[in-house]
């Protein structure tokens, strides 16, 4: 018995899965984006004073997080078509993911908030900076770089994720590989295919996090030290 | 708001009460610092000088009595905290220097923020307060690059750019070792010399002999005995005279 490869008959359909590829970042792009500032709005609310905002942010929070992407998916799609909205399958997408990893992002910058010293509060409280000033100026990027690591995890992760997205037809590229696997009948290549693409797709998010943590924190660029 | 005349207090405290819990903290807590003033709260550890101190700028607030600062009835509710805050400096034992900014950006960030100065003009006063304190070659760095002494001057120099009326310090040495304490000592020395109201919670007795205008000795949550400097070397309660006479009187 031996494994019969063949990748031609595969490879010649690159155009597809390049396009897979490129739609799969895109829509971890705009998740992430958009994820990243309700996560951070979710975390905001659930340390504010106002017990129905704050309680609301939880709900939110632990809803998400203890149930499966796929049904948040179906959730968004089916829901959004019962009020008789007709939206495209990538958007349906990229609202879901949002709302996803909005949720985990809105635990790690929990985090992250909790460990800026109370002191510092104090001394920008005494100079008369606003609250909003305070999340702004004094919190929002030292508990940011904390928690980077683990925020980039989750947004890699996310990408990875979105490939649950190919069950509501979005052309990502777990998507375009099932097309591809049932035209040509080379599964297994063309998953090997999808996996090396993934892989290249997660190092390209990470160096872009790793470039943006240079411009976010001049201060660790400069000194090297953790905060 | 009331006018706020040369003649009136800067800072006044009538009566204050305050708990924590069932812990009573302070226990109808009085005294006045005029204008060009330099008052310093002396006593044991756990006597309430913090928290009267936390009280003027509002980080406590109180359960009952009157505080009066700059004009502003700091005690009533609907106090307007950012005001107060512009006229009232603060400076903690820890610092608490942003450490993600430069110390221009420390200093420039308030009255870039709250009093909207251009950053030109900002930049300008941060090099301004650094040399009042004598740090203008650290400019650029980062907090974590300076000592503890130069990040206490900083912070000073920080709270200096918001130009305040009066100017409170928490024990601003006691984080730092003896070689240290001296060239932050020297900086607030020249404040006083240049006229800023000032009150400090202070251990260095020596310091406080030197540089007050008034000693205001705390005991149990009470002002057990206040008058000028000289209470230090003849204090007339038992409590004062056992206080410094506890090696607590250095230099
Ligand atoms: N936020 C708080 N909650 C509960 N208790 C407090 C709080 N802040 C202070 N206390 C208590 O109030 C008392 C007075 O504290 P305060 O910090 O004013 O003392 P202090 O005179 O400044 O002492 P030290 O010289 O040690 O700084 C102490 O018993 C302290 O434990
Ligand atoms: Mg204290």
């Amino acid at each position: 018995m031996g494994i019969q490869l063949d990748f031609p008959a595969v490879l010649e359909r690159w155009p597809s899965f390049l396009g897979g590829a490129a739609l799969t970042l895109e829509l971890a792009a705009l998740a992430t984006m958009f994820g990243a500032l309700l996560g951070t709005l979710a975390a905001v609310g659930r340390g504010t004073h106002n017990a129905l905002i704050a309680g609301a942010c939880k709900v939110y929070v632990e809803t998400i997080r203890n149930t499966p992407l796929l049904v948040q998916i179906f959730l968004v799609y089916f829901g959004l078509a019962s009020l008789g909205l007709k939206f495209s399958a990538f958007t349906v997408a990229v609202a879901a993911l949002t709302i996803n990893v909005g949720a985990y992002t809105a635990e790690i910058m929990r985090a992250g908030f909790e460990a800026i010293p109370r002191g510092q509060i104090e001394a920008a409280e005494g100079l008369a900076l606003s609250r909003v000033q305070i999340y702004w100026h004094i919190i929002l990027l030292p508990a940011v770089e904390r928690v980077y690591p683990a925020l980039t995890s989750q947004f890699v992760l996310l990408m990875l994720a979105s490939s649950v997205c190919s069950q509501i037809s979005a052309e990502e590229l777990t998507a375009i590989a099932n097309y591809i696997q049932s035209d040509t009948y080379r599964a297994f290549e063309t998953y090997i295919i999808v996996a090396v693409l993934y892989v290249i797709l997660s190092l390209v998010m990470r160096a872009g996090f790793w470039g943006l943590g240079l411009v976010l924190f001049p201060r660790r660029r400069r000194l090297g030290t953790p905060l | 708001m009331q006018q706020n005349t040369s003649s009136e207090p800067i800072v006044s405290l009538r009566d204050v009460q305050k708990s924590f819990g069932p812990l009573k903290v302070l226990d109808g807590v009085s005294f006045a610092v005029d204008r060009g003033e330099v008052l310093a709260i002396i006593g044991r550890s756990g006597s309430g000088k913090s928290t009267a101190l936390r009280c003027i700028d509002r980080f406590e607030k109180v359960d009952g009595g009157e505080i009066m600062v700059c004009g502003h009835r700091v005690d009533r509710p609907d106090v307007d905290l950012r005001a107060l805050r512009q006229d009232v400096g603060i400076v903690f034992q820890s610092y608490n220097l942003f450490p993600h900014l430069t110390i221009e950006q420390n200093i420039t960030l308030a009255p870039c923020a709250v009093k909207k100065m251009a950053t030109g003009q900002a930049k300008e006063l941060a090099r301004k307060v650094l040399a009042q304190v004598g740090l203008e070659e650290k400019l650029h760095a980062y907090p974590e690059q300076l000592s503890g002494g130069q990040q206490q001057r900083a912070a000073i120099a920080r709270s200096l750019a918001m130009q305040p009326k009066v100017m409170l310090f928490d024990e601003v040495t006691s984080a730092l070792d003896p070689e240290l304490t001296g060239e932050v000592l020297k900086v607030i020395e020249q404040l006083a010399a240049d006229g800023m109201t000032m009150v400090m919670v202070t251990h260095e007795m020596g310091f406080a002999k030197s540089i007050a205008d008034r000693i205001v000795f705390m005991h149990r949550g009470k002002v057990h005995e206040s008058g000028p400097a000289s209470i230090l070397t003849s204090p007339t309660t038992p409590e004062l005279r056992q206080f410094v006479g506890t090696g607590n009187l250095k230099s």
